[in-house]
């Protein structure tokens, strides 16, 4: 039951390939639905980890993307709304040799479940959570969740929502997270390399996917996932490089101090030494990444990052805990029944 | 002046004083003390909710009630025979508690006119010599002034000295039920073994208060209570929650399953959460959850992975959790949850008790959720009770309610250890991993048995990859499934599968009279030891009145309609507005008759004797 935390790039657990790990069951997403791609992305990484699939589970709570343990061929629960990082977390602690996974949507992690979502960041478990962001409640047919856009009209905003939405991945780093990443459905490859990294990661691994609702929320991610505009709107992070976007990558990021801005490296004001270069490991700097939350549906906005924003290397909980579970065997020994029945002080009635 | 020497068959005995005064350490002393001379006997500590409420007032008074005696002993006792009071609040809290005629020790020092005003007495009050008119007998002692006079040559500050209050009263009290201080003493050397000064102190101000009893004459009488016939056997004092604690050690250790603890405080059960997180070397696992629904959530995927998931609380709590429990009712894994009822609804009265979720427990979800509910009688049954709930759930598949209360968990009493190897077997049933050869059936995760159970396949086996939810699985396959005719035959199957635990539990006995009669009696919970006495009181007058208490409430045993039926009258006593009453009326058609008071108290041995007679008249 041992799990290598090694990807090689090479198929170790035995010959198992990508359409092993598809259950028998008819997947049952909206025809075009970004969940497909999320899948087929999530079973061409199992063969890669070297971790049998009796190993593995996946974990779900309500939602759209919370059907996804059922299409997977390992052990998967399918929970109740927003609690499948509790869930997770019984079975991590209690079995920190599986590899747990949390698959979960908006509505599901951020709003119904909130609560556990920013406690299993802060406790800091070796649990992969794929958070499918679309904006919107799918499974309820079209309500605002708590990441649409202030003035979406929905079934339940008919004049506009007024809610303001969480920035997921702020939210995700003031919880403490220590792995902290963005992808978009229609960006295959690059959802492929941080799945992989998200896998990689021992500690929570946060991954917020930017996956299209086609029914109730077409096109939300249109400025980044469409080729035409994703140039100019996009940031694609690598660690060690500078912050570099736009066509021909004409366009860089500078700080000002603390303020994050556009450097045209054409105009020969800038060069590209003097950019703001990507440290995964700077906290101070991942903050100021995950608030590049600008709307870029207009032009001249600062792009929005994608890729891993934040990596730490921390102890997980399991591990702690396992930790105090052994010292306590070592200062204790075996538990005693009888001694601990016994108690301190008995009397015997003759 | 002479003093009487008396016999008594039981005595109770009430400390009050402030939350500081160390009235619960008092009190325990006492109980180790007598349980030690042979006395059967029941106790109950009765505290504020507030940690530390102002000293003085009558919010902040605690205190401690122990019953005694050479007979056997089933309460703490209704009202007691000498209350001891270590302020003014304290006697205004607890005057109502003594018997009429009762011995009042009051520390006088505690009654000054500042200690009379936070004690909201009118300031031309009396209370000493009121009582003493009332006819109380008042033994008045300067507590405070004698401790320091015993204490002053030890050097300690007088704060430490005033620390020491509360075992030269016990000394008092030692010499007036003529007990031996030895127990005391030995208990003070372990407790103060890092600081044998204070030790030493508190040792010589429980034999000065003892001295001090002797000398100076303030009685004309003292009492003795001899041993009480009891089983023969090995007895500790265990309160409810310990006695939970200890059970599910214990499961760890004979089903040989890691048990997984996952919990958030709440008052009465933290106690259940803090005593596990301390036994990791005998195989629990405790994680203190960021709410009650986590708590049942990482329960539940601990019982997913292969372990027993236990989540503990009180009403409130599990209000949170019952669509979690629905969960698990659909999952068909093991899961136990305790629930310590306290008086409700909303916050309610947190330390105080009540009986009033087994509605709860038995409908409290949304759909048809069978789950199998038990419920514990005293401090002591709360083992039993705890090892049998995690029975149920390991060999069933099911979700266990398992009800104690505040009055329980906290109250204690004389528990005989149990004989370990005689603790019944725990039998998980679980799946073997497939091999890779030609002959293995496929895995059927909801393929039933003949009790209708469940396979548990767990995380790690090879060739059992399945998956499960809370969406309606197909017979069988537990793939998902809306065929209407399914989902009614699933659910027929939860339930029928419910049923048939009760071809695992025994049959229910009579703890007092006949199998046939004029009234039966029938209690669940901690209403037992009133409902006990009371009964065994009547029965001593002659009245015909016969006794049942439930322990298996869902499903209940196989006979107690045949039961039911053999009676003229079925009275309920319960401590709520009749539940047990009004789901025994619905499954039998029977004219049961409740009886029913929600004051955060025990029900009295009187008030229910009253209404036994009463019955049995008519």
């Amino acid at each position: 039951m041992s799990t290598q935390k090694t990807v090689n790039g090479t198929k170790t657990n035995g010959n198992l390939q990508a359409k092993d790990f598809a259950s028998d069951q008819e997947v049952r997403w909206c025809p075009g639905c970004g969940d497909y791609t999320i899948l087929k992305q999530v079973q061409t990484l199992m063969p890669k980890m070297g971790v049998d699939p009796e190993n593995i589970v996946f974990v779900a709570g309500i939602g759209c993307s919370s059907r996804f343990p059922y299409y997977m061929n390992t052990y998967g629960i399918h929970g109740i709304h927003g609690r499948a990082p509790a869930i997770a977390t019984g079975l991590k602690v209690s079995r920190p040799d599986l590899s747990v996974w949390v698959v979960t949507g908006d509505g599901d992690a951020l709003s119904i479940g909130g609560n556990h979502i920013i406690h299993l960041l802060r406790r800091n478990l070796d649990i992969n959570v794929l958070l499918f962001n679309n904006e919107i409640y799918g499974l309820t047919k079209g309500q605002y969740s708590p990441t649409s856009p202030q003035g979406l009209v929905t079934k339940t905003s008919p004049s506009g929502s007024v809610d303001n939405p969480f920035n997921p991945l702020s939210l995700a780093l003031g919880a403490n997270g220590s792995f902290i990443a963005r992808a978009m459905d229609r960006d295959p490859k690059h959802l492929q390399y941080l799945l992989e990294r998200t896998w990689q990661h021992k500690g929570t691994s946060f991954l917020e996917i930017y996956q299209n609702c086609i029914v109730f929320n077409d096109n939300a991610f249109g400025p980044y996932t469409d080729k035409s505009m994703r140039d100019s709107t996009s940031l694609y992070l690598e660690d060690g490089k500078p912050l570099l976007f736009g066509k021909d990558e004409a366009f860089g990021i500078r700080l000002d101090g603390c303020r994050p801005e556009i450097a045209d490296l054409a105009g020969g004001k800038w060069s590209q030494d003097d950019l703001w270069i990507h440290d995964e490991k700077d906290r101070n700097k991942a903050w100021l990444l995950t608030t590049l939350f600008d709307d870029n549906t207009q032009a001249g906005k600062l792009p929005r990052p994608f890729g891993v924003i934040y990596a730490e290397d921390r102890p997980t909980y399991e591990q702690l805990i396992q930790d105090q579970i052994t010292a306590s065997f070592e200062r204790y020994g075996e538990g005693n029944l009888e001694n601990l029945l016994t108690g301190e002080e008995t009397w015997t009635v003759k | 002046m002479s003093i009487t020497e008396k016999q008594k068959k039981e005595v109770t005995i009430r400390f009050a004083g402030d939350s500081g005064d160390g009235i619960q350490l008092t009190g325990s002393q006492f109980t180790s003390t007598t349980a030690l001379s042979g006395n059967d006997l029941s106790t109950f500590p009765d505290y504020p909710a507030e940690i530390r409420a102002p000293a003085g007032t009558v919010a902040g008074v605690s205190g401690f009630q122990i019953h005694f005696g050479s007979r056997a002993i089933y309460t703490p006792g209704d009202m007691c025979d000498v209350l001891v009071v270590m302020n003014a609040a304290a006697l205004k809290a607890n005057l109502k508690f003594l018997k009429p005629g009762g011995i009042i020790i009051a520390n006088t020092d505690g009654f000054g006119k500042k200690d009379l005003s936070l004690a909201k007495y009118a300031p031309d009050e009396t209370p000493i010599e009121d009582a003493k008119a009332s006819g109380y007998i008042v033994i008045e002692i300067d507590v405070t002034k004698m401790t320091r006079e015993s204490l002053k040559e030890t050097g300690l500050p007088v704060k430490a000295i005033d620390r020491s209050k509360n075992m030269f009263v016990l000394g008092v009290l030692y010499w007036l039920f003529s007990r031996p201080l030895d127990s005391t003493i030995q208990f003070l050397k372990r407790k103060f073994a890092k600081k044998p000064e204070i030790a030493e102190a508190n040792i010589k101000a429980l034999n000065d208060g003892f001295t001090y009893a002797i000398a100076t004459e303030i009685f004309s009488e003292r009492y003795s209570v001899d041993a009480a016939p009891i089983e023969k056997g090995t007895y500790r004092n265990i309160t409810g929650n310990d006695a939970i604690v200890l059970a599910i050690a214990a499961v760890a250790k004979k089903s040989n399953l890691p048990v997984f603890l996952g919990s958030y405080p709440i008052t009465p059960a933290s106690e259940i959460l803090q005593g596990l997180s301390g036994l990791k070397h005998f195989g629990v696992t405790t994680f203190q959850a960021e709410d009650e629904i986590a708590a049942i959530g990482s329960a539940i995927g601990a019982s997913f992975g292969g372990s027993l998931g236990i989540t503990t609380s009180s009403g409130p709590g599990i209000a949170l959790k019952s669509e979690a429990i629905g969960l698990a009712t659909m999952l068909e894994l093991p899961l136990v949850v305790v629930n310590v009822q306290r008086a409700g609804p909303s916050t309610g009265l947190p330390t105080k008790t009540e009986q009033s979720d087994l509605l709860q427990a038995f409908y409290g979800r949304a759909g048809e959720a069978p789950v199998a509910v038990i419920s514990a009688s005293s401090p002591a049954d709360c083992f039993e009770v705890t090892y049998e709930a995690c029975r149920i759930a390991v060999e069933h598949m099911i979700p266990v309610m398992l009800l104690t209360d505040g009055y329980i968990a906290n109250g204690a009493e004389p528990w005989k250890l149990p004989e370990i190897d005689k603790l019944k077997p725990i039998d998980p049933r679980f799946e073997k991993p497939r091999g890779n050869g030609q002959d293995d059936h496929p895995f059927l995760p909801y393929k039933r048995d003949d009790n209708l159970v469940r396979p548990w396949a767990v995380p790690g086996s090879k060739g059992l990859e399945h998956r499960i939810g809370g969406l309606e699985k197909e017979h069988e396959t537990g793939n998902i499934s809306y065929d209407p005719d399914n989902h009614q035959r699933m659910t027929e199957m939860r339930e029928q599968k419910r049923e048939l635990i009760a071809n695992f539990i025994p049959d229910q006995n009579f703890d007092e009279g006949n199998d046939k009669g004029k009234l039966l009696v029938v209690g669940w919970g901690s209403t037992y030891g009133s409902i006990k006495s009371a009964v065994s009181e009547a029965r001593e007058e002659g009245l015909d009145v016969s006794f049942i208490h439930l322990r298996y409430l869902n499903p209940f045993p196989r006979n107690l309609e045949n039961i039911l039926r053999n009676f003229e009258k079925v009275l309920v006593p319960e401590i709520n507005r009749g539940q047990l009453s009004r789901i025994l009326r619905d499954r039998y058609l029977l004219p049961i008759e409740s009886f029913n008071r929600v004051r955060g108290t025990p029900l009295t041995v009187t008030e229910l004797k009253e209404k036994i007679s009463e019955m049995c008249a008519g």
